[in-house]
């Protein structure tokens, strides 16, 4: 029986802007079992990425603000800590790592490969500078970096695109951590390289029984790696369940429509018309109300309904769906 | 003295210059000839290379081969999928196409005419009849234009309508045809979502009424929902205008595979492999097409649980040094002494189905 390792409660995030103040994430809960892989899909601007840097405390205030939930990891209730205080630095890059889709920006350019990973050991755990440079080598060749002692003192620029994500993906796992965001972390790469980096990903976390969360918009990813996904739409989860509920029994409208815009041969796609609501002044009902083929009257007067349990470990948010009205 | 040493040789170099393009123009005429002249497009051995110049001097010291060497045609009303991953070529070959550059080595023939080596004065009319659209919609549009005047500036360009009034109903008509609402026209791009721009660069392309569309990575910067309202759109137009013929370029392999009758895969400036859309996919040939093919994740649980993936070792190689004889013998797994030394040609192996590998 595996436990429970990540719980996100009604986690609510905003950011003032010029037009007013945008919600970016709407009351999403969710969890995470220890090394289980849970898949985050929607659209840019759906709110995935803001939902992972809130669980981080990474989100810059201002203009961003969590204004309103709860994030516990193994016990420890994480938003009582501050942005930058000594335990929340505690946390990120030793207990929750997160891989990004730019390893040219998240990585210093001034700095060699090898520094920079030290730095993360000697932060964290109390190690001399030589055994920090001994496991920073062992990381780098456990991701198939070819002379990883060599390669340790190559700068970021002297590495293939590729490469660089490798040595990502080797920097979250220094301190093993028990929970790694990967955050659309192979989407910049070329095919054949995208399949070879999130293979190593998935063999290192089957290894370590780290906990995974994949943040896409790429359903094949989710749909190979994935136990469990979470659909998001307009800053909420509207639908969640294992991959094969999902995928054999989709429930909520915008769930259908996305996996039916994936090309099939022999199949005229059938797009989902319209485009994604504004996040600022929400409205209240449900936000894919316009959008939505199968609204009735009362989605129009009621407000949106809070993600429910179906059957199994499948919820959705529909209304509609859910036999309500 | 100095001067006319300089003013002798460039004298000299001129002469020269003239008569390669002579040569080449009469090269040209012959083959045009004998070009099949059903073809939208025909492309014969082009080769583009880009000098790589360094120090104060800008001496030349090296080449990168974008293309070595690359032939195909394009039949009306038919869509050519050209797939690969970065730096394989496949944006420039797009770009050669349309005369952005200026091949070094090639022919294309396009509606019966040579234009590899045309100067810029003799490309218009091929112009119209050839347009592009590109992967960036907020790139490629000028934001200080409004979104008519977008779509209308081609039209002058190239003096198809004579007065305000035709103007704006041709307009109003290319508006509405790409699925956008004519009252829109007074709009600028920074008011239009991803999709909209996209269909609005498609709107400007067909201005002209051309008979070839070439699309490099046109969904690529968009979302899955608006990707697919693209792609129907692509599919709409070429339902409309029999005669439009697609270059589709993408690296998305189903999205190629959803909209080409034929598809092209390129490693390296070279063309691997040439199939039919249904060959290519249940049956690649080339180890590089299969492991391409096996790399993309399939949106299934079902397929993936079973699925089988061939994962390639090691990077792509840089087009500046590629490897002797097969540039993929390093990363493939059935290579041998042949591969590294001897190049292998583009072959039929299955009517039409073209495989550049020494094993096949």
């Amino acid at each position: 029986m595996s436990n429970r390792l990540l719980t996100v409660e009604g986690l609510t995030t905003e950011f003032r802007t010029e037009r007013g103040v945008a919600r970016a994430v709407n009351k999403v809960s969710y969890n995470v079992d220890e090394g289980e892989i849970v898949g985050i899909v929607g659209e840019s601007g759906c709110g995935k990425s803001v939902t992972q840097l809130s669980v981080m405390q990474l989100i810059p205030n201002p203009p961003g603000r969590i204004i309103a939930g709860k994030v516990w990891l193994d016990g420890a209730d994480l938003l009582k800590y501050k942005r930058d205080s000594r335990e929340m630095r505690g946390v990120r890059g030793a207990r929750m790592a997160m891989v990004f889709q730019e390893p040219m920006t998240s990585l210093n350019p001034a700095m060699t490969i090898g520094r920079q990973m030290s730095e993360v050991m000697t932060e964290h755990l109390k190690i001399s500078k030589k055994e920090a440079r001994e496991r920073s080598i062992d990381m780098l060749a456990q991701v198939n970096i070819p002379d990883p002692g060599k390669r340790a003192d190559d700068y970021p620029h002297q590495m293939s695109g590729g490469m660089r994500q490798r040595v990502m993906i080797a920097m979250a796992m220094l301190c093993r951590p028990q929970l790694i965001i990967a955050d659309e972390a192979t989407t910049a790469l070329d095919a054949t390289i995208q399949a070879q980096l999130l293979e190593l990903l998935y063999s290192v976390v089957e290894k370590y029984r780290t906990a995974l969360v994949m943040v896409t918009h790429n359903l094949g990813i989710v749909a190979r790696y994935a136990n469990r996904i979470n659909v998001m739409y307009a800053g909420g989860i509207i639908e969640s369940g294992t991959v094969k509920e999902i995928w054999s029994k989709p429930m909520h409208p915008y769930t259908q429509g996305l996996l039916r815009c994936v090309p099939r041969l022999g199949e005229k796609l059938r797009p989902i018309r319209g485009m994604p609501p504004s996040l600022i002044n929400r409205p209240g009902t449900c936000p894919f109300l316009a959008r939505c083929g199968e609204r009735r009257e009362n989605c129009y007067r009621e407000p949106a309904t809070e993600l429910t349990h179906v059957e199994g470990q499948h919820s959705t948010a529909c209304a509609a769906r859910l036999g309500r009205w | 003295m100095v001067t006319m040493i300089n003013a002798e040789t460039n004298a000299e170099a001129n002469a020269e210059t003239n008569a390669e393009a002579n040569a080449e123009k009469n090269a040209e005429t012959n083959i045009e000839t004998n070009a099949e002249k059903e073809n939208v497009l025909d492309v014969v051995d082009l080769k583009m290379r880009f000098p790589v110049r360094r120090g104060l001097l800008r001496r030349m010291v090296a080449e990168v081969k974008a293309i070595d060497g690359v032939s195909f045609s394009i039949k009306p009303g038919e869509t050519l999928g050209l797939v690969g991953e970065s730096g394989c070529g496949k944006t420039t070959l797009g770009r050669c196409i349309i005369r952005l550059y200026k091949p070094t080595e090639g022919l294309i023939m396009f509606e019966g005419q040579a234009i590899s080596q045309r100067g810029k004065s003799e490309l218009g009319r091929f112009r119209r009849r050839m347009s592009m659209v590109f992967q960036d919609p907020y790139g490629s549009l000028n934001p200080r234009m409004s979104s008519g005047d977008i779509v209308r500036e081609p039209l002058e360009i190239h003096k198809l309508v004579d007065n305000r009034k035709e103007y704006k109903e041709r307009v109003a008509e290319l508006f509405t045809m790409v699925g956008l609402s004519p009252d829109m026209m007074d709009r600028y791009p920074h008011e239009f979502s991803g999709g909209q721009r996209q269909r609005l660069s498609v709107a400007r392309a067909l201005a002209g009424d051309p008979s070839l569309l070439i699309c490099d990575e046109p969904i690529s910067a968009l979302d899955v929902s608006m990707q697919a309202q693209v792609l129907n759109l692509f599919g709409e137009l070429q339902a409309r205008k029999k005669n439009l013929s697609y270059l589709f370029i993408s690296h998305d392999l189903l999205a190629v595979q959803y909209i080409s009758q034929r598809v092209a895969v390129m490693y390296l400036g070279r063309i691997v492999e040439l199939a039919s859309s249904a060959d290519l996919y249940s049956g690649a040939s080339h180890p590089y097409s299969k492991a391409l093919l096996s790399a993309q994740p399939r949106p299934d649980p079902f397929i993936e649980e079973t699925r089988d993936r061939i994962i390639l070792e090691g990077d792509v190689p840089t087009p500046l040094n590629p490897p002797a004889g097969c540039s993929f013998h390093p990363r493939c797994a059935y290579s041998t002494a042949r591969c590294e030394k001897e190049t292998p040609e583009l072959r039929d192996v299955a009517s039409g189905h073209f495989v550049a590998c020494h094993r096949v």
